[in-house]
């Protein structure tokens, strides 16, 4: 009980030193002796440790399951395991902004005390727009989502937590995601920051660079998680599903990927000024945009736990509050731009960057489009429809072909100018090799489809040359090759795998087998057990192949009390090559089970690539400065 | 000049942007899918509580396409402070409401009914609490709400305060 007061007033002293920094960094702008760094330190400091203290009752409150506690009462739940209790503290939406906020106000922190470097104004400038996303936080948290309300008379029982939330990887991928988002509000404040004070420049470019890294690879791995969690958890034997909520994830992701790109020339080259500052300001706010779509219940998918449009009014004019400011700034600030007018060759690393950052946005467009285009329908004229795949993979896929080469060719090009083309032999010849290689793959598989023979040819391309890249160059600028070998590795994962999976839907009862190619499945026998917090029905399944071992294959359902829900447990056998995935479904009113058998190829690989790709930017982090190359 | 255009355009699409987002929270929930799982009310029997004579919910939950199932008691005070919106959704809304008294004294109780008017189509009396555990309820006051096929499609713990009326309001009139 006291624990819910404690957090609360935890959240309470937040906001007042909030406050306090505030208006002290207000005035510290015009008088830079008013106010002590050494204060400002020690005010960030103590405001991280209220929010970590807020933070911990509310865990506590989760393990002891006191339900006197209105999130713990809707969320939690005696017979759940104490790994679920801890995590359901963050599975909801309240827990999940107090999460939100102690990220920032750790990150807040830990700026400061890493920016010595800066000029003093615009670290207070940068702590000044963070202390404002971090008010609307703490207002929002306080007023319309507070985690510690408290319920009386004390119920016996909490209501549970959605059991499709509860696993391993669900714990973890919400603070990963966080992490990446939270950080790229402080590229964001430090880039408004470093515009009012015309301080754009290469050297900013090398101090937010590290930021940025941080947040590219943790939303690489948030995402990666989310999607594992999907392929497992969910039972729709996928990876990806053009989700919004799975959108809304990929969207920053996207304008990150484009800023990494950005942040590097602006740094090496001092070009790319108002390309930077805009994407920081669109990776930004499609955060806390895709926070909002999530949040208020606009758009509905499995990651809606709120369903409040009041909580969502909040958010929207929080995110057009930032949006405004932004743009207005920009606006404003736009001509202090250090330009220096260079020349672009084409055939230089620069415009290999800058129409990958074209690709991009066009990629993050139709996204965007896809994403909200229902909800400005439904507006405009009542009418409701949801955007699929087919939308995405239309729109998408062709584009990726030319963005394919382009990725081969850029890293290779020099910055200024260029003698790559003096090598024109090699590439032309790796480039007939992949078509070679493609039509042999399409033949092979019998697949004749043109544009996923082009597709495969220009992965295939991407794959090699990057391959050979990385044999060539060693250790020079080996974060950029991992990451572009990990993806070109990740579409060609992806490709084979859309390409070549197989599946079969059956109803079956116990003794029932099917063929499926040349390999026959068994419904061997089905198993009740009963688990702390749910009902479990397995069903055996024997799969015979010619010339090879049995595989025994073990699906479950999964039957909750606490909310009542049924949840599909896939039985997934992975290997190096391919990923054998069945899953079962209870038929209503039926003795038979409805069956579905995969068989992915390169599953594995794709999660693979999607390590390699965060690993390259790992790298980057921990990579000492290298000299300027100017 | 060309600067300045592209400037009020941005500025005007984004808020146009804001609206139809504005719009579209207004228009709650487009894809909830209906719930499949919503539990149907138990059909206990339970003494009349003026009466004494033993009555069945089928025979109480008739002629109403909404029904609204308040545990209350006399020595519960947030009951107090959920009297008065029981009383206007009697007067306002076509939802018949029906009392379970929860472990009380009947003088109390008919002291208590009188003090702040009776809402009530029916009270039925659960002196021991067992029917009231039956139902699934965690404690006083509790409120169910249920469609014409008896079914719960919603379940308020704790007092009926400002919120949850007008949350009653909206799910009835939908």
């Amino acid at each position: 009980m006291i624990l819910n007061y404690l957090g609360n007033f935890a959240l309470l002293f937040c906001l007042i030193i909030s406050l306090v920094i505030f208006i002290t960094s207000i005035s510290c702008l015009n008088n830079k002796n008013f106010f002590l760094k050494k204060n400002l330190n020690e005010l960030l400091f103590f405001k991280f440790f209220f929010a970590v203290l807020s933070f911990s009752s509310l865990i506590i409150l989760f393990i002891i399951s006191e339900f006197s506690n209105e999130t713990v009462l809707n969320n939690s739940h005696i017979s759940k395991p104490l790994f679920y209790k801890i995590s359901g503290t963050w599975g909801n939406h309240e827990g999940s902004l107090l999460l939100w906020l102690l990220v920032l106000t750790f990150f807040a922190f830990f700026y400061y005390l890493n920016s010595k470097n800066r000029p003093t104004d615009e670290r207070l400038l940068t702590i000044l727009f963070q202390e404002v996303i971090i008010l609307g936080f703490l207002f929002f948290l306080l007023k319309a989502s507070n985690p510690f309300n408290i319920i009386y008379p004390v119920p016996k029982e909490g209501l549970g937590l959605n059991p499709i939330l509860q696993d391993p990887l669900l714990a973890i991928h919400p603070p990963v995601l966080y992490l990446g988002y939270v950080t790229t509000s402080i590229v964001f404040s430090s880039s408004l920051a470093g515009l009012i004070k015309g301080n754009i420049n290469n050297l900013w470019a090398k101090d937010i660079k590290k930021w940025v890294f941080i947040s590219w690879t943790f939303l690489t791995l948030g995402i990666l998680l989310g999607s594992i969690w999907a392929y497992y958890e969910l039972g729709w034997g996928g990876f990806w599903f053009w989700d919004p909520v799975e959108n809304i994830s990929l969207m920053p992701w996207l304008s990150l990927t484009a800023l990494v790109h950005c942040v590097l020339a602006l740094e090496k080259r001092s070009i790319l000024h108002s390309w930077t500052v805009i994407l920081s300001i669109i990776t930004f706010t499609l955060g806390i945009c895709g926070t909002f779509l999530v949040r208020s219940g606009i758009l509905n998918s499995v990651h809606t736990f709120a369903n409040d449009p009041e909580r969502g009014l909040y958010i929207l004019f929080f995110l057009f509050f930032l949006i405004f400011l932004s743009v207005f700034i920009y606006f404003i600030y736009e001509d202090k731009f250090e330009l220096n007018n260079k020349n672009l060759n084409l055939y230089t690393k620069e415009t290999s960057i800058i129409l990958n950052n074209w690709f991009v946005m066009y990629f993050l467009s139709v996204i965007l489009i896809g994403t909200v285009y229902p909800i400005f329908l439904e507006v405009l004229s009542n009418e409701k429809i949801s955007v699929g795949p087919p939308f995405f993979n239309k729109l998408i896929i062709p584009f990726l072909i030319p963005f394919l080469i382009f990725m081969s060719i850029g890293p290779n090009l020099k910055w200024t100018k260029n003698n790559y083309f003096s090598k024109k032999l090699k590439l032309i010849i790796i480039f007939i090799l992949s078509i070679i290689l493609s039509t042999l793959v399409s033949k092979f598989f019998g697949n004749s489809a043109l544009n996923i023979t082009i597709l495969l040819a220009a992965s295939f391309y991407l794959f090699i040359i990057t391959i050979k890249d990385l044999i060539k160059k060693g250790f020079k600028n080996y974060s950029q090759t991992i990451s572009h070998f990990g993806f070109s590795l990740l579409v060609l994962s992806i490709l084979l795998n859309s390409i070549f999976s197989n599946e079969i839907t059956s109803n079956m009862r116990v003794g029932d087998e099917i063929k499926f190619s040349d390999k026959i499945i068994k419904l061997q026998k089905l198993e009740n057990t009963t688990e702390a917090n749910f009902l479990k029905l397995i069903a055996y399944f024997k799969i015979e192949e010619k010339n090879k071992t049995e595989l025994v294959l073990e699906p479950e359902i999964r039957i909750y009390d606490k909310p009542e829900t049924i949840t599909s447990e896939a039985a997934i056998k992975t290997d190096i090559f391919k990923d054998r995935f069945l899953v079962i479904n209870l038929v209503k009113e039926n003795e038979y089970l409805n069956v579905r058998y995969q068989e992915k190829p390169f599953m594995l690989w794709i999660w693979i690539s999607a390590i390699i790709i965060s690993l390259g930017g790992i790298i980057n982090i921990f990579k000492k400065n290298e000299k300027q190359i100017l | 000049m060309k600067n300045r255009y592209y400037k009020y355009s941005i500025v005007i699409f984004l808020i146009f942007t804001f609206f139809i987002f504005y719009y579209g929270l207004k228009e709650k929930n487009f894809y909830t899918p209906e719930d499949i799982s919503i539990k149907k009310f138990p059909n206990l029997i339970l003494n009349d509580f003026y009466t004494n004579t033993k009555t069945s919910f089928d025979d109480i939950l008739i002629g109403s396409n909404y029904y609204l199932v308040n545990i209350w008691a006399s020595w519960c005070l947030p009951c107090r402070e959920e009297h008065p919106y029981l009383v206007q959704l009697k007067k306002n809304l076509s939802i018949k409401i029906i009392g379970i008294n929860y472990k009380d004294k009947r003088d109390n109780a008919l002291k208590f009914l009188d003090e702040y008017d009776n809402p009530y189509s029916v009270i039925l009396n659960d002196n021991n609490g067992t029917a009231s555990i039956e139902i699934g309820a965690y404690g006083v006051p509790e409120s169910f709400i249920l469609n014409t096929e008896k079914k719960i499609i919603k379940k308020i713990i704790g007092p009926i305060d400002k919120k949850k009326f007008n949350e009653i309001k909206k799910l009835i009139k939908k």
